[in-house]
């Protein structure tokens, strides 16, 4: 058989190991007990490996938080010093099946989103999604919310999930996407269904009544909620696609801030760098350009499994965010389908008479078609100590798809 | 019969599931289709209709779970079980683009995806992409009109080849005309339809041969170019022989034309035999050779005015009047002509955008016995040792590589012609100046006029000199072209140009001043 | 669904133009069906990528 069909056979195979991932919420927990080979001492962050040194302000503010969150040192100073000194183990969260909002960082007493696929078995952990530690504040008030969630939230959406013996994704994503949400940035909809199946159950759990009023109110006010679990689940339909031998499929789409990354399917275990991009889009008030971090987050697995930009057509909401047209949109949705694999059964656009998203982004034409892929994304600091400051649309480098090109190419080409 | 189908995990909007269910109702044989979320609801109100009974899978349907019922003809409901999962991938069944203007597809895979019913491509990008282009066009099914030029031999040959394993044809590269059916495309001429067809590697030589066919009142009914490389010994004429073979078949041609520069001589033996087997008359004409032996049931010409005139009369047609040619008036003009210039003035300037109607006045020239240079030489003439600046008498061919390489043709664009012509009006050796002018859809809207400034000026510098500037030209055109070809001549005509009816002819008059001049400095020795 | 030169020949074309637009259009202007294509060089001009592509794509 020829490369090219050996090629076109490999995607097709990696194609409907996405198309027939069965995510569902399992548990919510800390993640020194689901996270394979998170230790003590570790960090694990987002995009691909970094070291201290490269790492972006944002990314850096996060981690001195995470040691002071984890109690390894008393204050911020403390807290650099042991980071840059080696003493603190730095890990991308996909190396250990995980995945985390903006800077990403996730430590033994960060509470988790747990999706098992029930398709092919595996899972894929999330961190909660809020607006300040993770963009690098590592303020007191910063730091209490992650305390509520060890404390409160997490210990009872452990509960009620439990209780209902599971959440399947799908169902969620297929009605959030036909109400204006494209799972990255823009998830009202589904943190509102989300909201909705869990209130009666937290209410009948035999939790404390304030437990129960607390975490009622976060899920019920929390317009990003759905993001972690939107994210794991991505990161647990991508998975099972690694690896396929000769597949030019991207299984991941990852940024630190400093770095954008991506990992092919017949490339498994390599990583695809080029330097981050800035976000085009629009600024939160009193801050300017010069704030402006570079992209940062693994939240590009939404775009990886066929949501966020390559379902944009479906939120046109999100355009004031980006400063596009609803036209705009309808185009970006239909230009992603021609760089994908194929088109998705289940995450259908009404704004684009119900055709689905385009999923399995091929490398080849990624770089045939000039054309990377859309992802809508927020913008962080290049500072720590601050939190959200706007959002907007970026393009990944194509030098990631050339560089994995080149490399296939030595791979498999005769 | 009624059948249920359960799709598990499955999530779809009710409204979108309402146009599912119709369109699928809409089928030959179905007389009821649902689809619904499994919810208990929506399950009695199926169960109510006769539907589920026995059926495990429909029982345990949930809300995440999509039940199609199904009732009519077992063969028709079957069909629509097999193939549950396209109806619902159809999205609702609007046409693409309805409702909002579509971006232009980027490849022609998604063309064609678009408009499965297109036949032909039409391919001008750059020539280091041309062959891929055209070998996707091929594997999506569609004919190849190959303008772009500087495609290699080898994948000239690769592209033909596999066209024929597909019953398909290359047309090209650098194939600038043809005519496929009524439709011309490229350079072309508005032409009316008719019985005569042809076939062959020339741009303008097509277009000059269709102007004059139209001209004596018939028509055509197809022209398939070949591009300028087929009759090579290394392509050996996989699109000419396509072409003959094509025309042959079709109802509408009664004549084929063969129209061509010198084959090589393995194509050429090929050519030959293929036409000798021809069922209809067949006209050929390879310009520049003397061959006058006639073949069999072949007809042979040497310049396309000939090609014309001995087609329409296999179709039974005259030659008309308007395009006949007195060789006694050529004469009479030319000594006109001449009785006017300085004894320094002895050379000709052929300008010329059309290069098959260079190659045909060369021939012509050669016959006479007379040497011009040329940056495009007929065997036997000198090449022109640099293109840009004439040296003694010289056709040039100003659509040729060197000129277009990142320009416009000059058929569209006069700049280089125009400033050549003021070259050649500051020379005072200069006597006769060639001119063709090519009308059509894609051309210049003026071809005259985009030159008659440049040829008045040269007019008077000869006149400054105490010399006379003969300028001679011949409009390829029709009336039904958007130039108008009566408005072209008579511009011409105005401006003290003399115009002849075919291009053949104003070569032939410009060989007659030559021979003249050739005479007058014998004498004056 | 490929036509055969013949059916071309006698019937209705229905083109597909890649490259100069002028050949479209006066084809349009004809009455003729045409698809433009937007085409711009693979690997955006790139030709060693293009020609890697070549043998993957």
């Amino acid at each position: 058989m020829g490369l090219k069909e050996r090629i076109n056979e490999a995607n097709e195979q990696a194609f409907r190991r996405m198309v027939a991932a069965d995510p569902v919420l399992v548990d919510v927990a800390p993640a020194a007990e689901v996270i394979p080979g998170l230790r003590d001492h570790m960090i694990l962050h987002s995009g691909p490996p970094v070291t201290w040194e490269r790492m972006c302000g944002a990314q850096r503010g996060a981690c001195i938080g995470m040691c002071l969150f984890e109690g390894w040192a008393a204050d911020p100073a403390e807290a650099e010093r042991l980071l840059s000194t080696g003493a603190i183990v730095l890990e991308p969260n996909h190396h250990h099946a995980a995945v985390g909002p903006m800077a990403g960082t996730i430590t033994s007493n960060m509470w988790v989103w747990v999706v098992e696929n029930k398709a092919f078995g595996n899972c894929a952990c999330c961190r909660q999604v809020e607006s300040f530690q993770q963009f690098g504040d590592h303020s007191k008030d910063a730091l209490a919310l992650l305390a509520q969630w060890r404390e409160v939230w997490g210990p009872a959406l452990r509960a009620a999930v439990r209780r209902m013996g599971g959440i399947p994704i799908k169902p969620l994503v297929a009605r959030a996407l036909l109400m204006g949400d494209e799972m990255h940035n823009r998830v009202v909809a589904s943190s509102s269904l989300f909201a909705n199946a869990v209130a009666p159950v937290l209410a009948d759990c035999g939790l404390p009544k304030e437990q129960v009023v607390s975490t009622l109110y976060y899920v019920g006010n929390h317009p990003f909620l759905f993001l972690g679990l939107s994210m794991a689940a991505g990161k647990a339909i991508a998975d099972p696609a690694r690896g396929v031998e000769a597949s030019t499929l991207v299984t991941a789409m990852a940024r630190n801030g400093t770095e954008f990354g991506i990992q092919v399917s017949g490339l498994d275990g390599e990583w695809f760098t080029a330097p981050a991009p800035r976000i085009a889009g629009l600024l939160l008030p009193g801050w300017k350009e010069e704030d402006a971090g570079l992209d940062m987050g693994d939240s590009a697995i939404t775009e990886t499994v066929g949501w966020g930009g390559f379902a944009i057509g479906g939120a046109p909401g999100i355009l004031t965010f980006t400063g596009g047209t609803a036209a705009q949109a309808l185009n970006y949705s239909r230009d992603m389908r021609t760089i994908t694999a194929g088109i998705s059964p289940d995450w259908l656009m009404p704004a684009l008479d119900f055709t689905g998203t385009g999923v399995g982004i091929d490398i080849r034409k990624v770089v045939h078609g000039n054309l990377v892929p859309v992802i809508d994304t927020a913008i962080a600091h290049r500072e720590p100590g601050h939190g959200i400051i706007g959002g907007g649309i970026v393009r990944p480098p194509m030098a990631c798809f050339t560089r994995a090109l080149a490399r296939f190419a030595e791979k498999y080409r005769e | 019969m009624r059948k249920t189908i359960v799709k598990q995990n499955r999530y779809f909007d009710s409204v979108f599931l309402m146009l599912v269910a119709r369109r699928i109702a809409a089928q030959p044989g179905i007389r009821d289709a649902s689809a619904v979320l499994g919810t208990a609801a929506n399950r009695k109100v199926l169960a109510a209709m006769g539907y589920g009974a026995g059926d495990e899978a429909f029982a345990g349907a949930g809300p995440n779970d999509l039940v199609l019922a199904l009732e009519g003809e077992p063969a028709a409901v079957d069909a629509v079980a097999a193939e549950a999962d396209s109806w619902l991938a159809r999205g609702s069944g609007a046409p693409e683009g309805a409702g909002s203007a579509l971006p232009e597809p980027r490849t022609v895979a998604e063309a064609v995806a678009r408009r499965p019913d297109a036949s032909v491509a039409i391919i001008s990008v750059p020539g280091q992409h041309a062959a891929r282009e055209a070998r996707a066009a091929l594997r999506a099914g569609l004919h190849v009109f190959l303008f772009s030029s500087n495609v290699s031999a080898e994948d000239e040959l690769a592209l033909k080849t596999e066209a024929a394993g597909r019953g398909l044809i290359v047309m090209g590269p650098d194939c600038g005309t043809a005519f496929l059916g009524g439709a011309g495309l490229g350079f072309a001429n508005a032409v009316r339809r008719g019985p005569i067809g042809i076939v062959g590697p020339t741009g303008t030589g097509m277009q000059e041969f269709a102007s004059l066919v139209h001209q004596a009142g018939s028509g055509l009914s197809s022209g398939i170019g070949t591009g300028s490389r087929d009759l090579s010994d290394a392509i050996g004429g996989l699109s000419t022989l396509a072409g003959i073979e094509a025309l042959e078949a079709d109802p509408a041609t009664q004549v084929l034309t063969v129209l061509a520069k010198p084959p090589g001589a393995g194509a050429e033996a090929r050519l030959r035999k293929r036409l000798d087997r021809c069922a209809k008359p067949v006209v050929l004409c390879l310009l520049g050779t003397e061959d006058r032996a006639v073949g069999g049931r072949v007809r042979l010409a040497s310049t396309i005015d000939e090609a014309a005139r001995l087609a329409l009369e296999a179709a039974g047609q005259g030659w008309p009047r308007s395009l006949a040619c007195d060789p006694g008036e050529l004469r009479a003009a030319a000594v006109a002509e001449v009785g006017r210039m300085r004894p320094e003035q002895r050379h000709i300037r052929g300008l010329f955008s059309g290069g098959t109607l260079c190659y045909q006045a060369q021939a012509i020239f050669r016959r006479a016995g007379l040497a011009v240079r040329s940056n495009a030489p007929l065997p036997g003439m000198a090449e022109l040792p640099d293109p840009h600046r004439s040296l003694g008498s010289t056709f040039v061919d100003l659509g040729a590589e060197i000129f277009v390489d990142g320009r416009p043709h000059p058929m569209i664009d006069a700049t280089l012609r125009r400033k050549r012509l003021d070259q050649e009006g500051e020379d005072p050796e200069v006597a006769v100046v060639l001119l063709d002018f090519i009308l059509g859809a894609i051309a210049s809207p003026d071809p005259v006029g985009d030159l008659l400034g440049a040829a008045r000026g040269a007019q008077r510098a000869a006149r400054r000199r105490g010399g006379h500037l003969c300028l001679a030209a011949s409009v390829c055109g029709t009336d039904q072209d958007t130039q108008g070809l009566q408005t072209q001549v008579r511009a011409l005509a105005e401006a003290g140009v003399l115009v002849f009816p075919t291009a053949a002819q104003a070569a032939a008059f410009c060989q007659e001043a030559m021979l003249l001049l050739a005479e007058r400095k014998e004498a004056d020795r | 669904m490929t036509m055969l030169l013949g059916e071309l020949l006698q019937g209705r074309p229905v083109f597909v133009n890649i490259g100069v637009r002028a050949f479209g259009d006066s084809l349009r202007a004809a009455g003729y069906d045409v698809i433009q294509v937007d085409w711009s060089p693979p690997a955006g001009g790139d030709v060693q990528l293009a020609a890697l592509l070549d043998d993957l794509l």
